[in-house]
């Protein structure tokens, strides 16, 4: 048996602030397919939080099921965690944001678990505007119940079984533009140059985040005629800006609002630096992203990069004005107040 | 950036750094396989046929292959590759059934070695089963050489010397012991198609300093000193004795003196202790028995009173060194005095070669060496071949062995009528996938973490009362088991085939050293290196680069720290990644200096 990753590491590699090097943010070996996406996926979330010298014990992962909920097994073994009911996800990270506002949640879905069965709740946190970083791994099929079609597949393509692909796929970027998301991008786990900056960015972002990530399925969905194979991916991917990510302590020499480059400051003080490679580029306009996404789909092109940001969104508990204090560092006295309070509550009423 | 030539070995060997920092290419991590497997036979032949000497050399090798061993760069230290081999050298079997055959009709063609060190017996061991005459003059009354000479019987046995040593001459070595060549043109005349001189570097060096001609043999030289007592014509020293020089030569002479009765022994040497050129494990078991190592001492002079050797005079030093690393020794002011009875001189040796005539064809150079063809070790000379300390000056076993390979079969060719330059086979090789299954490989992949062993020995205080007990009691099976599984399978190398990539950067995210790195294609090696995911740690260390893939990207893997524990190849879909044993066969044709 070789499946066991040594704790032998590099003698060079690089620590962060917090004096961890980024095998301090690896979880439990992956059990996933050979060449899974979401590997990459995993590989990115640990590159960005070591990065960013996020403290793990600060972090709650959040799950659905699918493949890609079992992933945060894979990252950030010392964060907090919850595996949830399938499609049920969203539901637990917001009871879980309620009790308490000052952890990083960071939410792995699947396009089962996002688009199928939990379209619902997907629709409503972003409403809500949850303050997280919503990811999805979107393989286009069911990869744990063998590569039946799912509801991001494109319209017409063909499964490996050859089942045809007949309904309107779903996109979960359009979807959150629509609903109100005020950071949307799109990426590929075979990108991590664009993928990195991308997380650490929502990862640095107040309100909901969300991105969807081009993580093919190597066993399922890789196959010729596949739309999200890493050959077909490789190919068709496209970006209309390049964004990079600079973080608070760095200091900035150069800023050029011209046409080409864009900075906007995040809510922790860092900076989404943005290379715009497409002159219409604007990443202020919600259905303008829109337009965009559909259209390139139309030439066959799958356009990913930073779709819309709203640095300044409000988010749930701003929009629902909730106490400062976390639900869970309320003492009993101040969750519950019993007859001290109720009878002025009551009288209101009246 | 170039693609790495995979066709040939060179490469792949690199990456096996103990077997390639081995003069003689012994592959390291196929005998520790075997250790581990418990196939003690099997590995001590491995050993056998690369280094002819493995109960000798896993006692007293100089272990060229443990600083190169990559799990020093891993972690702290290597795998205790050389007390391995004497595990194989102790718990193997009978081998006499292994040992070549020897032709009973002859070849016709005769050889002549002189002295009867390594380097000469590894040609009659190489030359004897082709069918070769081989007759073996050597002065001493015994084989071995310096092996016998100069390495005293507490760090090797003589019962052990002699099995190996008697595994050749029972090849049908003709041996004439007690017979000094003195004249080569002499031999030349007799009937030898070829002849090869392994006479070592005899001749200790002296310290002509003031006193030195008053003193009698109250001064000796170290190694003529070591070899009296291996000869059995000195057994006893005065109480007082100094030892000059810090190699290996004088960690022998200090134990040895201690051994025969010294009581006050002091080392003094020029240099600073981490320069002195003795092995570290000599130094710190000298030190463990109690004999006191005197750095940054510079002699001046041999006190001398009343005629007779009374003490002597140090200055001390300090080493200074410039910015390329250039040392100059500069006197402090201290002046040391030491009373001694004895001195023993360890500050180098000489070849010597007053025997061979300057007339008769053999060129020698300015240092008095012979003039050599690297490649074949043939003198201008046509017929004679050097090889060992004769032929490079003092260096170690396992050198002269390797010497012993490369004029082997220099000698062969010569004597066939073919260029021992031109017509020298390179050596062939062979990957094999280690595959067995999902998760399953034919070597331990999975990583040992353990620190390595420290090897028994007896106590100290019974160590210097007597002068034959080996200090070393070696590995037994437990701690060689152990010590086994740490090394890093570096010969089972991590293979890659463009074709079948779909970068889909798996093994670059799984790799525990993070030496894999799919980067842009640049012309500038440089702006290449830049893009890797950690700095590269030793530039020296070899790149595995491929060519480009369907994105354009290249795969360039910085091979100094990898494990090889196989996850890049398990976590590859497509089988791009494949866990393969290198296997040279003729190893001996890729020793350094050889073919190509």
């Amino acid at each position: 048996m070789s499946y066991v990753k040594s704790a032998f590491k590099h003698p060079r590699l690089p620590v962060n602030d917090l004096g961890l090097t980024y095998r301090d943010y690896e979880g439990a070996l992956s059990t996933l397919c050979a060449g899974c996406g979401h590997d990459a996926l995993t590989s990115a979330i640990i590159q960005a939080c070591h990065e960013l010298s996020i403290e793990p014990h600060k972090v709650a992962k959040l799950s659905g099921i699918g493949c890609s909920s079992k992933a945060p097994n894979y990252f950030l073994n010392k964060a907090h965690g919850f595996n949830s009911v399938h499609g049920r996800m969203p539901s637990v990270a917001t009871g879980a944001n309620m009790a308490n506002q000052d952890l990083l949640y960071l939410a792995m879905s699947g396009d089962g678990d996002s688009a199928s069965i939990g379209f619902g709740q997907f629709a409503h946190v972003v409403r809500r505007q949850l303050n997280m970083v919503y990811m999805v791994a979107n393989n286009g099929v069911y990869g744990l119940t063998k590569g039946q079609l799912a509801a991001t597949a494109d319209k017409g393509v063909k499964n490996k079984a050859g089942d045809l692909s007949l309904f309107t796929d779903i996109d979960l970027c359009v979807m959150a533009l629509q609903l109100g998301a005020s950071f949307v991008a799109r990426s590929f786990s075979g990108d991590k140059k664009q993928l990195v900056p991308l997380i650490k960015a929502a990862m640095s972002h107040k309100g909901f985040a969300f991105i969807d990530i081009i993580s093919p399925c190597v066993t399922f969905n890789n196959h010729n005629g596949s739309t999200r194979s890493y050959d077909y991916v490789h190919d068709h991917i496209t970006t209309a800006a390049v964004t990079d990510f600079v973080p608070v302590k760095t200091e900035i020499t150069s800023r050029s609002d011209s046409g080409e480059s864009e900075d906007v400051c995040l809510h922790d003080g860092s900076i989404m630096r943005i290379q715009k490679l497409s002159e219409n580029y604007d990443s202020s306009n919600a259905s303008k992203a829109i337009i965009d996404i559909e259209q390139h789909k139309a030439k066959g092109e799958i356009l990913t990069g930073l779709f819309y940001l709203e640095a300044t969104a409000s988010e749930f508990h701003e929009i629902n004005n909730t106490c400062d204090t976390p639900l869970n560092k309320l003492d009993q006295d101040a969750l519950c107040p019993g007859k001290r309070v109720l009878p002025g509550i009551n009288k209101s009423f009246r | 950036m170039k693609k790495t030539d995979t066709s040939s070995y060179q490469h792949f060997l690199k990456v096996v750094d103990c077997q390639q920092a081995c003069p003689a290419h012994t592959p390291v991590p196929e005998y520790i396989r075997l250790i581990a497997e418990k196939r003690y036979t099997d590995a001590y032949l491995i050993n056998w046929k690369s280094n002819v000497f493995p109960g000798v050399l896993g006692r007293v090798c100089d272990r060229p292959c443990e600083p190169a061993c990559r799990r020093g760069r891993v972690e702290d230290t290597p795998v205790a590759i050389c007390r391995l081999k004497r595990v194989a050298s102790d718990l193997k079997g009978d081998i006499s059934a292994f040992l070549p055959k020897i032709p009973r009709k002859k070849n016709g063609k005769r050889i002549a070695l002189i002295g009867a060190g390594p380097a000469s017996m590894t040609v009659a061991r190489d030359l004897l089963p082709l069918g070769y005459d081989v007759v073996l003059y050597e002065r001493d009354a015994k084989a071995g050489g310096m092996m016998r000479s100069q390495i005293p019987a507490f760090r090797l046995p003589e019962t052990v010397l002699d099995e190996e040593l008697n595994y050749i001459i029972n090849m049908g070595l003709e041996c004439h012991f007690g017979e000094e060549i003195n004249s080569l043109d002499n031999l030349l005349q007799a009937n030898f198609d070829a002849i090869f001189v392994g006479t070592g570097a005899p001749n200790g060096r002296w310290l002509t300093i003031p006193g030195h001609d008053k003193a009698g043999d109250q001064i000796q030289t170290g190694i003529s000193f070591l070899a009296n007592v291996s000869f059995e014509h000195v057994s006893e020293v005065p109480k007082k004795v100094v030892v000059l020089g810090g190699g290996n030569t004088a960690m022998d002479c200090c134990r040895t003196a201690k051994r025969l009765g010294a009581t006050d022994i002091k080392v003094l040497v020029r240099s600073s202790y981490e320069a002195m050129k003795a092995s570290p494990w000599e130094k710190e078991d000298a030190a463990a028995e109690g004999i006191a190592l005197m750095p940054n001492y510079s002699p001046l002079e041999y006190v001398i009173t009343d005629g007779k050797l009374t003490g002597m005079k140090f200055e001390e030093v300090a080493s200074v060194y410039d910015k390329v690393g250039n040392r100059t020794l500069q006197p402090t002011g201290e002046i040391l005095h030491v009373d001694c009875d004895m001195v023993l001189v360890a500050v180098g040796q000489d070849t010597a070669f007053p025997w061979i005539e300057r007339d008769i064809g053999i060129d020698f150079n300015q240092w008095q060496l012979p003039k050599l063809n690297k490649k074949s070790l043939q003198s201008t000379h046509a017929k004679v071949f050097f090889g060992g300390d004769a032929a490079f000056g003092p260096k170690n076993i396992i050198s002269a062995v390797a010497n012993g390979h490369q004029a082997a079969i220099s000698m062969d060719l010569f004597c066939q009528n073919a260029d021992p330059v031109q017509d020298r086979s390179d050596s062939s090789f062979s990957l094999t996938s280690q595959k067995m299954g999902i998760h399953e490989w034919s070597y331990q992949s999975t990583i040992d973490h353990q620190a390595r062993n420290l090897v028994p020995h007896i106590a100290w205080e019974e160590a210097v009362k007597q002068l034959a007990a080996e200090v070393e009691l070696g590995f037994d099976e437990k701690l060689a088991l152990e010590e086994a599984s740490r090394c890093l399978n570096c010969d089972v190398h991590t293979v890659f085939t463009e074709s079948t990539c779909i970068e889909c950067s798996a093994c670059e995210d799984v790799c525990p050293m993070d030496c894999i790195n799919f980067v842009e294609e640049e012309v500038d090696d440089n702006q290449v290196v830049k893009q890797f995911r950690v700095a590269e740690l030793n530039a020296e260390q070899p790149l595995l680069v491929s060519a480009p893939l369907k994105t354009g990207h290249i795969m360039v893997k910085d091979e100094d720290v990898c494990l090889h524990c196989g996850l890049c190849a398990e976590r590859c879909p497509t089988g791009a990644w494949d866990m393969k044993k290198l296997e040279i066969t003729n190893t001996h044709a890729t020793i350094k200096g050889g073919a190509k």
